[in-house]
């Protein structure tokens, strides 16, 4: 039997979800860095204090990696935590993220057992740990100084006393030193390391580009195609095997007619991507429609470039992908969504209507929740369409948003009568659909409880 | 009366205690256009091969230009093609500063406002006896009027930041704690795009400046009765009504001060088919006053408009020197109208700013005049308590 404990339980939970799911402590559209961080800051101690073990938990959920270290260090800098857990997560993040907490726990002072352990175990784990010395050279040796390690063979002088060696017999560390003297020795090194060395030597940006190629990261390639086009370079970027919303924003990034050029190539990536995303459950979900945020806010912000619109682009494409029969509807009533660009007010509630017109199984709004034309039109449809016209709930109904709202500490709902979640990765959304049926109210906190259970025993 | 036809409201945004109501054009203005752009020697007139006339103008927010004989010199407000009417001005760091050599940056608005007192009310006409030298040489002109700049406004540039711009907008009105701060409407939604930034640059009065610390203004958000709907058709027709009455009550309730707001209105200029022109406010006291200027084409329509908002300070004096005007500046004729003594009108001048206005032996008879009354109405004739 559910408590009315349970239930507020339920509902913390979901909301520190959904915050930790969509805030990334940067700037959005409404709010500044400054309220997010606060916010966020708030909502981190509340659910640590109040529910120590679900806050350990919630890193089995598809949290943002920015919430995520932040858990980690305050599960570290307390008692509780699972080890495991926060090992697996640790292996789910980028690197560069997990040496940046290293350092957090550093500047924090945290060193305990636990810690120590941890550092040592993931650093134990690393493929190749001389890339990572050439690569994350200060934060490496930040790591290895706070869990007081002894790192193997040449390792730890390359660290700590780079010259104390006439060579080295790793061949990535014996190119970082010839790096230093020698032009051509720069080409092995990766490519952020060997851009500082390529200023030092004052290499051309062109003949730089073009050499260190076959040095490119995945997403270094996507990053720098643009640039390098323009000097006649191709970096090979391999758009299809990109996650579906970076690609997304990669897309939008583009200038309008490069976009109508590279048509077939940018749809062709998308819909692979989405495919991708899909894998089994493709073309099951029977007839979908979709309302898709385009206005204005959806531009985010000058640090989060177009994600709110990135995410509804991608929704849309993940979506089709999914559904045996689909409908997007973009406010602005644009029809091509590979030409969608943040402008315009945002009328939410007419697009609703049109797109329970024709009873779709599913209608997914991926929005910010800022209704504006007018204000709470949606909420007022939304609500007038479950009471009056759709008592039984045959059209399910979710609503994603991918913007945390500070003041609210929470993602903004656009009815009572409709779950709302927190989306950051399109590829979360088959999840996040499932997550709302804690939001509505259908499942409770025993459910809730054993979901999460499920989640991080299955990582 | 300003004529709104032509242009739709559309739903407001709100942002803390400001709210912004778009106006949307169906059919743009094409032949004339606004550019935030500073005009140098170049004509801004284009005869176009169809031989019809491409204008542009200047609004006063954004022109200084020098006069023909090369002395720094500012528009009165808006005018249409070169400036005709002009005052010449001495670049003080208060409102104007020299950037370049032949442009003048300053305040927008600003000289518009001390323009437009001076305009309408030059100074006595007859030389009555009580006014100085200095009034009937030299009338109320370098009056100043004290405003804040939209970014003093608090909240107004986070508004104008999270404003979602309507495509086919050309014109917002601005309001502060649901007091009319501001009208703005423009031609094009192009020149609209371009200058909607520049609103946080324009001045606006005391009042707007208090209003926009006031607690957030709420959302008027839209509501269905679920009892009439029955169908997808019906609940799409109750959504347009909701659109539809907030445009209603809008027009008719929220901006309908400005509406009926112009007592007198000035033709300035005519250029082609348009006409610019200024107006003042009936200068009632405890209801809104605006002050304006609006350029229509020959059927009226409205292809640019902007107004500020008055103090009650600025209300207060602009009531005195209209009643003044009305009278041909003759003071106990006015104080009749006002229904008070000659004396206390002329104190009253005092306090408003205006005291230089009166010869010095004049305001001091009216003064001792009123002190008298006073101690002689004092019950029981006591005397006066020591100073």
């Amino acid at each position: 039997m559910e408590t009315y404990a349970d239930l507020i339980e339920c509902e913390d939970v979901l909301l520190f979800a959904n915050a930790a799911i969509t805030s990334t402590g940067q700037r959005e559209f409404h709010s500044t860095a400054g309220d997010q961080r606060l916010s966020l800051d708030f909502l981190h101690r509340y659910i640590q204090g109040n529910y120590p073990d679900l806050y350990a938990a919630t890193l089995a959920l598809d949290i943002n990696d920015h919430n995520a270290a932040l858990i980690i260090a305050n599960l570290l800098s307390g008692a509780e935590g699972d080890g495991g857990l926060i090992a697996r997560r640790l292996d789910r993040m980028s690197p560069p993220r997990v040496y940046r907490l290293f350092q957090r726990l550093r500047g924090a002072g945290v060193n305990n057992r636990r810690t120590r352990a941890l550092i040592r175990d993931w650093l134990a784990g690393r493929p190749d740990l001389a890339f990572d010395a050439v690569k994350y050279r200060t934060q490496l040796k930040s790591a290895v100084r706070h869990a007081h390690l002894r790192l193997p063979g040449e390792l730890g002088d390359f660290l700590f006393a780079p010259f104390s060696r006439a060579r080295y017999d790793t061949p990535l560390l014996e190119a970082w030193r010839r790096a230093h003297y020698d032009k051509s020795a720069l080409y092995e090194l990766p490519y952020t390391v060997a851009e500082g060395f390529a200023a030092r030597h004052g290499i051309s940006r062109a003949v730089f580009l073009e050499r260190i190629a076959p040095q490119l990261t995945r997403l270094e390639r996507l990053r720098l195609a643009e640039s390098a086009q323009a000097g006649g370079l191709d970096t090979e970027a391999d758009l299809a095997a990109m996650p579906l919303v970076r690609l997304a924003s990669y897309v939008l990034s583009l200038r309008a007619d490069v976009r109508t050029r590279r048509r077939a190539e940018l749809v062709g990536a998308l819909r692979a991507a989405a495919a991708r995303a899909a894998g089994a459950r493709a073309g099951t979900w029977g007839s979908v429609a979709a309302v898709l945020d385009d206005s204005f806010s959806s531009f985010g912000s000058p640090v989060k470039r177009r994600r709110p619109l990135a995410v509804a682009l991608a929704c849309h494409f993940l979506l089709e992908a999914l559904a045996g029969d689909y409908r997007g509807r973009w406010l602005s009533l644009r029809t091509d969504p590979l030409q969608a660009r943040p402008s315009g007010p945002t009328p939410l509630g007419q697009r609703v209507i049109d797109a329970l017109e024709h009873r779709p199984g599913l209608l997914v709004i991926v929005s910010d929740g800022w209704d504006n034309a007018p204000p709470g039109l949606a909420g007022e449809v939304l609500r007038v369409w479950r009471r009056k016209l759709d008592l039984a709930g045959e059209v399910g109904i979710v609503h994603v948003n991918p913007v945390y709202d500070a003041g609210q500490f929470d993602v903004r709902r656009l009815s009572p009568m409709v779950p709302t979640v927190g989306i950051r990765d399109a590829e979360d959304l088959p999840a996040l659909v499932e997550l709302a049926r804690f939001a509505e109210g259908r499942a409770g906190l025993g459910d809730l409880r054993a979901y999460l259970e499920d989640r991080a025993a299955a990582r | 009366m300003i004529d709104l036809t032509g242009l739709d409201t559309r739903p407001a945004q709100t942002w803390g205690a400001l709210r912004l109501v778009p106006l949307v054009r169906r059919e743009p203005i094409e032949d004339l256009r606004l550019h935030a752009k500073v005009y140098g020697d170049e004509a801004s007139m284009v005869y176009l091969p169809d031989k019809t006339v491409y204008t542009a103008y200047v609004p006063h927010a954004f022109v200084a230009s020098w006069s023909d004989d090369g002395t720094p010199a500012a528009a009165y407000g808006t005018q249409l093609g070169r400036p005709l009417e002009h005052m010449c001005i001495r670049t003080r760091r208060r409102m104007a500063r020299r950037v370049d050599k032949g442009r003048l940056r300053f305040l927008p608005l600003h000289l518009a406002v001390e323009g437009f007192l001076a305009l309408h009310f030059g100074g006595p006409v007859v030389a009555w006896e009580e006014w100085s030298r200095q009034a009937l040489a030299h009338g109320l002109s370098s009056r100043a009027e004290d405003a804040y700049i939209g970014a003093e406004v608090s909240g107004l540039e986070d508004a104008l930041k999270v404003f979602e711009i309507y495509p086919g907008q050309c014109g917002l009105l601005l309001y502060a704690g649901d007091a009319l701060a501001s009208a703005f409407v423009v031609p094009h939604p192009e020149d609209y795009r371009a200058l909607h930034p520049t609103l946080v640059r324009d001045m606006y009065g005391e009042l707007i400046y208090d209003y926009a610390l006031f607690y957030p203004v709420r959302d008027f958000p839209a509501v269905i009765d679920e009892s009439v709907v029955s169908s997808l058709g019906d609940l799409r027709a109750e959504a347009v009504r909701a659109e539809r009455d907030w445009a209603g009550f809008h027009d008719s309730v929220m901006a309908a001060d400005l509406l009926r707001a112009p007592a007198q209105v000035e033709e300035v200029y005519r250029l082609g088919r348009f006409t610019l022109s200024r107006f003042l406010p009936a200068f009632e006291r405890k209801s809104e006053n605006h002050i304006g200027e609006t350029i229509t084409d020959v059927d009226g329509r409205l292809a640019y408009l902007k107004t500020f908002r008055l103090s009650e300070a600025q209300v207060r004096r602009g009531h005195l020197l209209s009643t003044l005007a009305g009278h041909d500046w003759s003071l106990p004729a006015a104080a009749a109208t006002l229904r008070i003594s000659a004396a206390a009108l002329g104190l009253r001048l005092e306090r408003a700013g205006f005291g230089h206005l009166l010869r010095q032996d004049v305001l001091d008879g009216y003064r001792k005049a009123l002190s008298e009354r006073s101690r002689r109405t004092r019950r029981g004739g006591a005397p006066s308590p020591p100073a």
